[in-house]
């Protein structure tokens, strides 16, 4: 068993430590936040060690792997403490924010030879990975654009400040949402080399953006668009899609449903000329534990067999998310 | 338990397989008269059985049925709380905490309020039992004798395995509302030896069940295994794998299992609710 802790018991937190629990390979031996009532809760209820203090619970668990699901600004310092101590470590996203800390936390994996990943759980769903597939085969061609989106409610309203409106902490759709796109962007299509014409947009925040839109360049002379917005009701939760043109065919994907069109018979992935459509029911492995949806449990397992098996593949590194922070950066730079 | 139960998702924007669906649903079902006009239809084909999550708009609907008790005479509704996404959305923007102020009644920094005393005090099952009034407030006057758990609560409680918890949702639902408690999960193997675990014995668990084994964590063969021993009352949701199997193989699939008890769908159209519910009866 990989004895493993978790620092941070807010949404995602509670979710990977539940999910981290039910997993036959992970021992959840340590939880660790700073709230007592969650911390009551989680020894009352589920018997677990808990700690308000991170050090202590480092120092005293003796720990194989640790989940990092805190906001963004305290990263850094927890995952340095963790890797020091030669810890595997999964950190929720955004990586890091600065880029300089996290150049920091990927050189000392890579030093000291750790699994590091990243919870940007899109690389885990069936429809991505299809499109992925699509495209480095050449289905659709030489792709010369795409559309990269995402929505959703979480600002619907004017309210009071958490760590989410402060963007030096983390928060802000740039950080919390766009973050997603841009990762899963350079996943399906390939690394993003510049970005053009940014807007950052305040709808009910006072002190960051709700909505992110700007040109993208990858090489190649691949354009997109990034289109993102946190504060549209019309969504009942987030909702990522991407468009993708190619000079033999087209592909919209959602995380459910794909609709592909080519203009010749593609023979090795099923497809046929015309439209072809394609389900998650179809592109899903089962989980042995299912919480939220596949790719939660996935990237959970992924991350253990990687512990148990390391094949030193890695679909979800922290050197891919610090790429996606680099970009970040860039577009806040261009914003201002 | 009827037979049929006929669900919400089509109202909601809920929708396994398609977003694009799910928004024209949602732009279809923008007034509680659309939702009553199908619940009628659903009501006339036969439909006895309402199961539906305690979204804020299932107020309006269980309203109407108030206001015109004799029409719904003999009319069950299921509910089948929280309605995740309005305490998710409230976590991601408020956490925690921020969200328990914002949804538990009273004033939980004034140890006057009810909310307020089991907060201080870290009574959780008092404030689990505050969380469940509130969402059963719109339920007023009208017949609820299942009240069940959704899926994401019970299969994060049950991963975190805190047993305990399940077993005080149960005792409350029998004592406070006379209901049978009832559960919803993706996990149905695991739930069904927990829950066995701290007691409770037979339970009504709801959950995915169909042909291809999509969302059935634990695997096709044993959710068959264990359907077939009878130690539960099964409800088989997803019949149609989020729309993946045809209907006919779908329903004759789950009407061969032979221990389920109900057959949960949801739909927006006459045809369907009326072929649906035929091809129930006929492989039933």
């Amino acid at each position: 068993m990989i004895k493993t802790g978790i620092v941070g018991l807010g949404k995602m937190g509670i979710s990977h430590a539940s999910i981290i629990n039910a997993h036959p390979e992970l021992d959840l031996v340590a939880v660790c936040d700073s709230s007592s009532l969650i911390l009551e809760a989680m020894s009352k209820y589920g018997a677990y060690n808990t700690f308000s203090d991170f050090s202590k619970m480092i120092n005293e668990s003796n720990l194989d792997a640790l989940f990092v699901a805190t906001p963004t600004r305290f990263h850094a310092d927890m995952v340095l403490q963790a890797l020091r101590k030669n810890i595997h470590v999964f950190c929720e996203k955004p990586f890091s924010l600065t880029v300089k800390e996290g150049r920091q936390m990927l050189e000392l994996a890579l030093k000291n030879n750790l699994v590091n990943q990243v919870g940007y759980h899109n690389r885990f769903i069936g429809t991505f990975n299809f499109l992925r597939k699509i495209i480095s085969s050449g289905a659709i061609g030489q792709v010369y654009h795409f559309m990269g989106e995402a929505y959703g409610p979480v600002v619907v309203k004017r309210k009071e400040s958490t760590w989410r409106s402060d963007s030096s902490e983390g928060g802000g759709c740039l950080f919390d949402y766009a973050s997603h796109v841009i990762n899963l962007i350079e996943y399906v299509i390939g690394d993003i080399k510049d970005v053009s014409g940014v807007m950052l947009k305040k709808v009910y925040s006072q002190s960051v953006e709700d909505a992110v839109y700007s040109g993208i360049y990858l090489n190649g002379g691949i354009s997109g668009i990034l289109s993102v917005n946190w504060s549209d009701e019309t969504y009942r939760k987030m909702s990522t899609q991407l468009t993708v043109l190619g000079s033999e065919g087209k592909v919209i994907s959602d995380a459910q449903e794909m609709k592909i069109f080519l203009k010749n018979d593609n023979k090795a992935l099923g497809l046929s000329k015309g439209w072809n459509m394609r389900y998650i029911t179809d592109l899903t492995d089962p989980v042995s534990f299912y919480l939220r949806g596949e790719e939660y449990s996935s990237q959970v397992d992924y991350f253990a067999k990687q512990i148990t098996k390391r094949t030193g593949e890695n679909v979800n590194s922290f050197a891919s998310a610090l790429h996606t922070d680099e970009i970040i950066e860039l577009i806040r730079s261009k914003a201002s | 338990m009827d037979r049929i139960l006929f669900g919400d998702n089509q109202f909601f924007a809920v929708n396994h397989l398609s977003d694009e669906k799910a928004r024209a649903q949602a732009i279809q079902f923008r007034t509680n008269e659309a939702i009553i006009r199908v619940l009628d239809i659903a009501i006339d084909l036969g439909v006895k059985t309402f199961m539906c999550t305690t979204h804020d708009r299932i107020a309006g609907i269980c309203e109407h049925i108030r206001d015109n008790s004799d029409k719904y005479k003999g009319f069950k509704i299921y509910p089948c709380m929280p309605y995740a996404h309005k305490y998710a959305n409230a976590v991601t923007e408020l956490g925690i905490l921020g969200a328990l102020k914002e949804y538990l009644p009273g004033n939980i920094f004034s140890t006057m309020a009810k909310g307020g005393m089991a907060y201080a005090r870290k009574d959780f099952i008092a404030m689990m039992e505050l969380l469940i009034d509130a969402e059963m407030k719109m339920f007023k006057g009208i017949n609820t004798p299942v009240i069940f758990i959704q899926n994401v609560l019970t299969d994060m409680i049950l991963g975190l395995g805190m047993k305990d918890i399940f077993k005080a949702y149960h005792s409350y639902i029998i004592k406070k509302y006379n209901a049978e408690p009832g559960y919803i999960t993706m996990n149905m193997p695991m739930l069904l030896n927990v829950l066995e675990e701290v007691g409770i014995k037979n339970p009504i668990i709801c959950s995915s069940i169909n042909k291809i084994g999509f969302r059935m964590s634990g695997g096709i063969s044993s959710y068959e295994k264990i359907i077939a021993e009878g130690r539960f009352r099964p409800i088989a949701m997803q019949v149609l794998a989020a729309g993946a199997i045809r209907p006919e193989q779908a329903f004759d699939y789950v009407c061969k299992q032979k221990n389920i008890e109900s057959i949960l769908f949801g739909s927006s159209s006459k045809e369907h609710i009326k072929s649906s519910i035929e091809m129930i009866h006929k492989f039933s």
